[in-house]
């Protein structure tokens, strides 16, 4: 990354380029566009990380454009078509029930989009918020909130979901309350491994000085620092966020039918195995590539924005 | 600023950690007095046992029906009701289960009308058997693939080693578990189908440790033990693909950081032999750090094996909870929750302790 900064505009020509390169950035939010383009260049010049980014990327241009892609909705049944192997017509073949195979999985994305970004969007501020909270105040405060981590922590995941699925009852919602309450915990952690490194940076002193609140030091001083290292745990999560939800899937007690979830369509798919191999077999492969998308995309993402976690 | 608080993080925790998953478990660390080891597996025991205490009694089916059935008078149905003690305060109704738990008490299962104790005792040992097995797998065919990508690092082998890991982090094992039984099973008819062992075979061993294979190899039945091996292997080599992908990756991060010191370089110059300096000198250290590693797999395994047990009719204790589930069963499923969660503490907390015994550094 440094050969890029020091490395003047390939032959000054004005332009957006010699503008993000430029060794004096005029302004903060000039600087910050700089440091994203800086990060760009590294983060595209991995090729695993290119064909990570491709998939996720692939994968939400598909839930947008479903209807664009699909003639239906994926959940109209034709009878008279059903179990049919893949063909031009139906490119992975019908299902018990004569519905696309291809058209589920395409509207399946939008139902996985769904379930990690709601993760997502729970998990993250939660486990910064509870992390940096007991970095930063430390004591009796720090005490409490670890141990109740921990024992988050030490809970195996899979089993404390299911258990959860069960007491609030089957349905893609409860799932992914269920999974975020499994998965807050390690982000915690991070938060607060971050928090206790810059709690006595100077900056975070002369903050203190100047009268800042302890709230203002938190929220624009620290929660910024920990952001990357929560981005690059919670893409590498997405992986196993997606294997956890197929699988609450598969055991029904995730997306309820009619819904076209990749894990629950496996599990409806498991009795025609043998003779029409295509219907679990399809959107396991789904679920594959887009867990490998968001594995590759992370680990792409944790070179270039975690520069201490080495190779 | 930024750049130079990195580098001290890194110092750190390269210092006090052999990996950050460890590190996750840093509450285990806490080992220099007997006292807090003693407070840590008591909050954490508390802890598990309350939080699927309070699920079970949040559930939506009624307990009481579940046993006395919706034609059951409302004298009966009330009899049950003050039996069961669900007319005392949650924290007090909590205050027994825990005092009954520690006396080994879960309770009566409904679905199969016995103590759940005795179902777990049933059901618990094929479900380590098949988590052995697998963590065994993953061990001898994870270790040295990870050896061999880190001393070849960058090249062809290298890289099959790690897309072997992606698809092992990344495949959805209940996926697997039955492309492999259409494959092996249905099509090539390799391997047996699903179960731990043949419907004959059921019931002539005894039960003495509960592993078919140690049972059936003491009294002598190689016919039973050979059946059973066939149907172990393809289950838990399905569960062995995630233990296989963590520790080839782990291993090959672990050996590329041991074969930059500068300890090899001497031993290199020294004029040993590339395998003398890979395998004596630094696999040893890498060893050490592995035990954490193998520590957590181990543990995953315990409950990864809840699908792989779906797919494979495997009567092991992740079947029961899902059973049970189904049936509204909540003694059963509190009771299985908790020993797995026991179990999955235990072997993390034995890991470690393991790991300060060999690494002095780790003692502080």
């Amino acid at each position: 990354m440094s050969d890029n900064t020091t490395t003047p505009p390939g032959g000054a020509k004005p332009g957006l380029k010699s503008w993000l390169l430029s060794d004096s950035p005029g302004s903060m939010s000039h600087a910050r566009c700089q440091r994203l383009y800086l990060n760009w260049i590294a983060f595209s010049a991995n090729p695993i990380a290119m064909v990570g980014f491709f998939i996720i990327a692939s994968l939400v241009l598909i839930a947008v454009f479903a209807p664009l892609l699909t003639s239906g909705n994926g959940i109209e049944q034709y009878l008279a078509n059903r179990l049919q192997p893949p063909s031009a017509e139906h490119w992975f073949g019908t299902d018990e029930l004569g519905r696309d195979v291809y058209e589920r999985i395409v509207w399946g994305s939008r139902i996985t989009l769904y379930i990690v970004g709601l993760v997502g969007v729970i998990v993250a501020p939660l486990g910064l918020i509870i992390g940096i909270i007991a970095g930063y105040m430390g004591g009796w405060i720090d005490n409490i909130l670890m141990r109740v981590t921990d024992i988050f922590l030490a809970f195996p995941r899979l089993i404390l979901a299911l258990a959860f699925v069960a007491a609030l009852g089957p349905g893609l919602e409860n799932a992914v309350f269920a999974i975020a309450i499994t998965t807050w915990s390690p982000f915690a952690r991070i938060a607060r491994a971050e928090t206790l490194t810059i709690r006595n940076s100077e900056f975070i002193m002369a903050a203190q000085v100047q009268g800042a609140s302890t709230m203002r030091i938190l929220l624009s001083h620290i929660m910024p620092l920990c952001a990357s290292s929560i981005i690059v745990r919670l893409t590498l999560d997405m992986a196993g966020i997606i294997l956890v939800a197929a699988g609450l899937g598969f055991l029904g007690l995730g997306a309820q039918p009619p819904l076209p979830e990749w894990g629950a369509m496996i599990s409806t798919g498991r009795q025609f195995l043998i003779d029409q191999w295509w219907v679990p077999t399809i959107p396991g492969i789904a679920i594959l590539v887009v867990s490998m998308g968001f594995n590759l995309l992370g680990d792409g993402l944790r070179d270039v924005l975690d520069p201490r976690s080495g190779h | 600023m930024v750049e130079g608080n990195f580098t001290t993080v890194s110092g750190t925790s390269e210092g006090s950690s052999p990996h950050p998953l460890a590190a996750k478990l840093s509450f285990l660390k806490m080992f220099a007095a007997p006292a807090n080891i003693l407070f840590t597996i008591v909050v954490t025991f508390v802890g598990l046992t309350a939080i699927t205490f309070i699920i079970g009694r949040v559930m939506p089916a009624d307990p009481v029906l579940a046993i006395v059935g919706d034609r059951a008078s409302t004298e009966v149905y009330e009899a049950m009701y003050f039996k069961l003690g669900l007319d005392k305060p949650l924290l007090q109704q909590y205050w027994i289960y825990l005092t009954n738990v520690v006396q080994g008490d879960f309770g009566k299962s409904i679905m199969t009308s016995r103590p759940v104790l005795d179902d777990i005792i049933t059901y618990f040992p094929a479900t380590l058997e098949l988590a052995t097995v697998a963590t065994f797998i993953g061990i001898f065919l994870g270790i040295p693939m990870g050896v061999i990508a880190a001393v070849r690092q960058g090249r062809m082998t290298d890289h099959i080693v790690r897309v072997i890991g992606l698809f092992g982090y990344s495949v959805p094992i209940f996926w697997l578990g039955l492309v492999s039984l259409l494959i092996f099973y249905a099509k090539l008819d390799w391997v047996p189908g699903p179960g731990r062992i043949e419907v004959y075979y059921d019931g002539i061993v005894d039960p003495v440790t509960g592993f078919i294979l140690i049972d059936s190899a003491m009294q002598g039945e190689w016919e039973i033990f050979d059946n059973a091996l066939s149907h172990l292997i393809l289950p838990s080599a399905m569960l062995a693909t995630y233990a296989l992908a963590y520790i080839a990756r782990m291993t090959r991060s672990f050996m590329l950081d041991q074969l930059s010191q500068e300890y090899v370089i001497t031993a290199r110059v020294k004029g040993l032999s590339e395998f003398t300096v890979i395998w004596r000198h630094a696999f040893r250290n890498v060893l050490i750090q592995l035990i954490t590693i193998i520590g957590l797999t181990y543990a995953s395994l315990l409950e990864g094996s809840v699908l792989t047990e779906t797919i494979f009719a495997w009567p092991g204790i992740g079947q029961y909870i899902t059973k049970s589930l189904f049936n509204a069963d909540m003694n059963a499923v509190i009771g299985g929750t908790v020993v797995v969660g026991i179990g999955f503490v235990g072997i993390n907390m034995l890991s470690d302790v393991l790991y300060r015994m060999v690494d002095p550094r780790a003692r502080r």
